[in-house]
This record gives C-alpha cells, sequence and structure tokens, in this order.
C-alpha cells in the first residue's frame, strides 16, 4: 500500500477520495470533513463561488495543500463547460476542471458527447481534465485519448443516494481502462465506494451522501475508511490470485493418455 | 412596434398554432377531475406513495382530500427526495419592482389599472441605485417586476434595467407581461438568466372573469409564454398558481402537469414552481377562497414528488412562522427582506408608496438567514453559471 500512490496531472495524491462541497447546511462544515477524511481533492462548482463577496465564500474553507477541481455545473453545452473552466482559471481556481455539461434536469444525466467536445479543447489549453460522463467503454477511451486526466463515470444518478447501479460496466471500465476511472455520483453509502475500489476504480468522488448525513465529519471520515479498505482489498486479491494458482493442483490432473 | 392590442391578437394566432401545454389542458374535463378526486381510496394514496416516480394520476390522488391523513408521511417523503436533490440549502432572493404602471385589471391585485395610488417608475439608473442597495443587504439574486403596461415599461426600458442591475448583482431574473419569444431572446442577451410567469389560475372561465380587462385576459398567450421563455434559451422558467382564485388541488394538479410540460420538452431548461397564496387584505377588497396551510403543505409535498427535481419558491406572502415551519419539506427558494414597492429599498424610500401586497414575513434577511441555520440550512446567496 505505500508505494501505492495516485497520480493525476503529475501530482501525487494522498487520498482516493474526492469530495464535493455542494449541499451542506453550512459550508463551515467543509473544513471539518476534509479533515476527517483526508481528501485532498475537492470539488467547487464555479456558480457557488462568489468572488465579489468576502467572508461568505466556500473556498475559505479549504485548506491549503488541497487540490481545488471547479466543476463546469451548470454548463449545458460544450462552449459553456469551456467558458466556466477559463473563468475558473482566471479567477484563480487553477486548472484542475470537472467537466460537468447537463442538458436534461430531469435526470441530471451528462451529455457525453458535448462533454468529448468540451475535453478536447480545455485539454490544448493546459487544463488537467477529469469528465464526468455516463458510463461507456468507448467513450471513456476517447476521453483519455483526447487528453482527459481519468474519467469520472456515474454510480447512478446525481443525489440518487442509489448506489453503484451502473456496476457492470464500471468493472469493464475499470477493467480496460486502467487506472484512469473514478466514479463519480449517486454513491450512498461507505460500502459503495469499497465495491468501487475492490473493482480497481482509481478513486470515487462524494458529496450528497456526506453532505446530507446527520454528522458529516465522521461519514466523511467512514467513506475515507471504506475506500482504503477497498483499495487494499484490490491490491490484496491481485497477487495471492496468481500465487494460489501456481499451488493448487491441476483441476486436469486426472486426466491421463488414452 | 405593434400597439398591445394588435400584439396580444397575433400572438394569440402563435400560441394556438404553437398548442403547446394547453392541449393537453383541453384533454381534462374539470367535472372529471373533481370525480376522480372524490373516488381515490387509501389504497391509491399508499400506491402513489411507494413508488420511485410517480405518474399523472398518482399526482392527482396525492393532491385529493383522501390524501390529507398522510400529510405526515408525504412530508417525510418529499423532505428525503428535496435533500438528495437540492441538500441543505435554500436559495434567497430578493424582488425589486421597477414599474408599477398596469394595464390590466385583475381583481385581485393591488396594482391594477383603476386602483388608487401614484403610479412609479424607477428608470434604469435609479434601479441599478435600487440593486446596489439590495446587494449591500447581501442579495445575490433579484427578481425585476413590471406590471403589465407594455407602454410604460417598453422592452427597451426592462432590457436597460437588467443592464443596470446586473452592474451590482450577478442573478436576474424577470416577472413582467408576457413576451414573444424574440423579444425574450433579447432578455436572454442582456443577462436575465430567468422567467417567471403564473397562470394565476388554470380555470379559463374563472381566469376571465378575474381578469376583467387588459392584455392579461389573453389566457393561451400567458399560458405559452413559459414556453416561448424557454424556446428563446431562457436558463430557468418558474411558473405557478395564486392559490386563492380557483380551486387550489385542481390549479395545482394543472402546475404540476405544466411544469412536467414544459421540463419534459426543453430538458435543458430549469422548470420550477411557486406557490403563492393570495389571503384576504393582501391587496384591497377581493375576498380569496380560503386555502389552509395544510393545503399548502399538500401542494408542496406533492409537487415535489411529481417533480423531483424542480425548484420550488415560497415568498413573503407567507407568515414568518409558516416559512420556518415548510423550510425542511420541499422548498428550495425563499424571497427574503421584500419589499413590494417601486423603489421601496432605497430610491422612493421615504415616500408615501403602494404596494402589490401585503408582505407577511418582514424579517430583513438576516435573520431569514440565521432562521435557516437554526434549521440545519444554508442560505444561499450565490448560484450564477457566469
Amino acid at each position: 500500500m505505500a508505494d501505492d500512490i495516485l497520480s493525476i496531472g503529475g501530482e501525487k495524491i494522498g487520498s482516493r477520495l474526492f469530495i464535493g462541497t455542494g449541499k451542506f447546511s453550512d459550508e463551515r462544515m467543509i473544513k471539518d470533513v476534509i479533515s476527517a477524511s483526508g481528501a485532498q481533492v475537492i470539488t467547487v462548482a464555479l456558480r457557488r463561488v462568489d468572488a465579489g463577496v468576502r467572508g461568505d465564500n466556500v473556498l475559505e474553507y479549504i485548506p491549503q495543500g488541497s487540490i481545488l477541481m471547479t466543476n463546469t455545473s451548470g454548463a449545458r453545452n460544450a462552449d459553456e463547460a469551456v467558458r466556466i473552466a477559463r473563468i475558473a482559471r482566471a479567477a484563480g481556481c487553477g486548472n484542475w476542471i470537472k467537466i460537468e455539461v447537463i442538458n436534461d434536469n430531469r435526470y441530471l444525466l451528462p451529455d457525453n458527447l458535448e462533454t468529448l467536445k468540451a475535453v478536447e479543447v480545455l485539454v490544448k489549453e493546459g487544463f488537467i481534465v477529469l469528465p464526468y460522463m455516463n458510463p461507456d467503454l468507448v467513450i471513456g477511451r476517447r476521453l483519455l485519448e483526447a487528453g482527459a486526466a481519468a474519467v469520472m463515470p456515474l454510480g447512478s444518478p446525481i443525489g440518487s443516494n442509489r448506489g453503484l447501479r451502473t456496476e457492470e460496466i464500471v468493472k469493464i471500465m475499470a477493467r480496460e481502462l486502467k487506472g484512469s476511472v473514478i466514479v463519480d455520483a449517486g454513491l450512498g453509502a461507505p460500502s459503495d465506494a469499497a465495491r468501487c475500489m475492490e473493482m480497481g476504480c482509481a478513486a470515487v468522488l462524494v458529496n450528497t451522501a456526506i453532505a446530507v448525513s446527520p454528522d458529516p465529519a465522521n461519514m466523511a471520515r467512514a467513506f475515507s475508511e471504506a475506500v482504503i479498505a477497498g483499495r487494499r482489498a484490490y491490491i490484496a486479491g491481485l497477487a495471492p490470485s496468481i500465487e494460489t494458482a501456481e499451488a493448487s493442483s491441476p483441476l486436469t490432473g486426472f486426466l491421463g493418455e488414452e | 412596434m405593434a400597439t398591445p392590442s394588435l400584439r396580444g391578437a397575433a400572438a394569440t394566432k402563435q400560441s394556438i398554432k404553437m398548442t403547446g401545454f394547453y392541449e393537453i389542458y383541453k384533454r381534462y374535463d374539470r367535472s372529471d377531475i373533481a370525480r376522480a378526486q372524490a373516488g381515490f381510496k387509501e389504497a391509491d394514496i399508499r400506491s402513489a406513495l411507494a413508488k420511485d416516480a410517480i405518474s399523472a394520476s398518482d399526482y392527482l390522488a396525492l393532491l385529493s382530500a383522501s390524501a390529507t391523513p398522510f400529510l405526515e408521511d408525504m412530508a417525510r417523503r418529499s423532505r428525503d427526495i428535496t435533500l438528495r436533490n437540492f441538500g441543505r440549502a435554500i436559495q434567497l432572493y430578493a424582488p425589486l419592482y421597477l414599474s408599477d404602471h398596469c394595464d390590466n385589471e385583475c381583481v385581485y391585485c393591488g396594482f391594477k389599472r383603476t386602483a388608487a395610488g401614484k403610479r412609479r417608475k424607477l428608470d434604469p439608473r435609479q434601479a441599478g441605485k435600487e440593486a446596489e442597495y439590495i446587494a449591500s443587504l447581501g442579495i445575490r439574486h433579484m427578481l425585476l417586476l413590471t406590471g403589465g403596461s407594455r407602454k410604460e415599461s417598453p422592452l427597451e426600458y426592462i432590457r436597460d434595467s437588467v443592464l443596470a442591475v446586473k452592474e451590482h448583482v450577478p442573478a436576474v431574473s424577470l416577472e413582467i407581461y408576457p413576451l414573444e419569444t424574440d423579444e425574450y431572446r433579447v432578455m436572454v442577451e442582456a443577462g436575465a438568466d430567468g422567467l417567471t410567469v403564473y397562470q394565476e389560475t388554470y380555470d379559463e372561465e374563472l381566469y376571465d372573469r378575474v381578469h376583467l380587462s387588459g392584455p392579461k385576459k389573453d389566457y393561451l398567450f400567458r399560458m405559452d409564454a413559459p414556453e416561448r421563455a424557454a424556446l428563446a434559451g431562457m436558463r430557468a422558467v418558474n411558473i405557478g398558481v395564486l392559490f386563492g382564485l380557483g380551486e387550489a388541488r385542481e390549479d395545482a394538479f394543472f402546475m404540476g402537469r405544466h411544469a412536467e410540460y414544459l421540463q419534459e420538452k426543453y430538458p435543458a431548461c430549469e422548470i420550477s414552481v411557486s406557490v403563492p397564496r393570495l389571503r384576504a387584505g393582501d391587496s384591497g377588497s377581493y375576498r380569496p377562497r380560503k386555502v389552509t396551510d395544510s393545503d399548502i403543505v399538500q401542494i408542496i409535498t406533492a409537487a415535489r414528488l411529481f417533480l423531483p427535481r424542480s425548484g420550488i419558491t415560497v415568498s413573503t406572502r407567507e407568515t414568518a412562522e409558516f416559512r420556518d415551519n415548510i423550510v425542511s419539506l420541499g422548498v428550495t427558494r425563499m424571497s427574503a427582506g421584500s419589499v413590494t414597492a417601486v423603489g421601496g429599498y432605497a430610491v422612493n424610500k421615504d415616500k408615501d408608496l403602494s404596494y402589490q401586497f401585503h408582505v407577511s414575513d418582514d424579517r430583513d434577511i438576516s435573520a431569514v438567514r440565521k432562521m435557516l441555520e437554526s434549521k440545519g440550512y444554508q442560505a444561499v446567496f450565490y448560484d450564477h453559471v457566469p
């Protein structure tokens, strides 16, 4: 585990739990949540960053040393996502961008095609781009080929807290797009996060389940522990499976010459 | 520019051609609705409450009298759905009245054409001043309102006011007389993020009776206004009923169906609903129907189950006590510190003013914020897509 460090966009990242900052009853809680969970990558919606007002700004609760990942929440197409990313960088929010393009307010499911277009533009402009997407292996590959630092398929629709309902596809993506899959959205319980990690996902992003919990800091810690446990299981599961194969009696040993 | 009446006539034709929600509305016979509502049994309510996504018929059941014993269950479900989708956060905004000149004679409104009192209008520079003052109180989302007079508040005037207000606040929505699609585009280009337009009542006959004269008599042109705004690219469209005019359960049903229709047809537009309630003494001598607190709670929670991701707005027409109690039941947006007169915050503060309606919750913004915090909710001032 010690040398199992996640690396994205040239940064070594200490925690595989990423945290979203929306939906909290009090933004001051975010500080405790980050500290309890040890999360290092923190997402913030630019639409909620009021650069014009001091004292009421979510950024104030994010500790130094965190990696700020601005999301493009509110973007309805690639052009709007690109514009929001540029504004975020100009406003001093850094160059990590979570692309979120949603033009269906009934289900809040992302538009993969517009997302791909936005990734193509922003990668060329030097952003570290992490697109939120509907789980799809082919689009996942295309996004990575376009230069996305990782892809973020949803576990279930945003805010549904339903857990990993897209498991079969995410599992394939985790296997094929090695180390580049971060499950985002829908994870309702720490066990969901552990499951993602056991499958080989690189990280998970959690917001609602922590934010609306009666005890967000403790819930954040629970997610963090689940992520560590799941990752440990994934790593543990790989190595012994080779040894076991060598140690076992051949299953076809009974076959003789006929 | 065409005269208001010509414009109205031409627009009616366009509305009919557009058909839109009116086709759905016409499918329902009002007596059938009443009969259906009377026929719902406990099992229908339980079945609706057990579903993940409810149908229009379930929604009608939840709005019926048979659902009233289940109000607590509805409230719990509504709270849970709202928490998941919107979190522990309530957006705050304030209304900014640009003009109270009005060509309409709506029997229930303090700004109706024949209402006594001096009419006022802010010029765009004054609108900016008013906005600057409201912004100094912390509000970052303003709803600009005008009376229904195209002559006194022409398109260019509203556009210039939007531009002036945007100098001080990022998010601006409009509550103005209905426009044509191209005119809404002008507003979108000027930076308007949202449009609020209430049908007031979906009951077509009653609508005609309470809107005695003026361009607002055109029921269809108003009904299609939200759709024209969505078509014009308005980011958010908010519809509503003025409860107290028509039969509340029926009106709530059509409001929900209208929102559903719009959201399905314009998925990129954020469709939300408002549930303002007219009370006796709000404006003049009009005697509204009685709509109880429990009716409003039923309407809010049923709407939440039917439209899980739609915003729901409650204004300062409601009392502080009632607003405090419904924070967690499904509401996502509230006005705060509202003054419902032209220039009433700063520009005309010391003058004798006419108010559109009586504000029942007169707490200032910081008091509303404190109340939300005490309930475990964050007051969101800034939520604006640049």
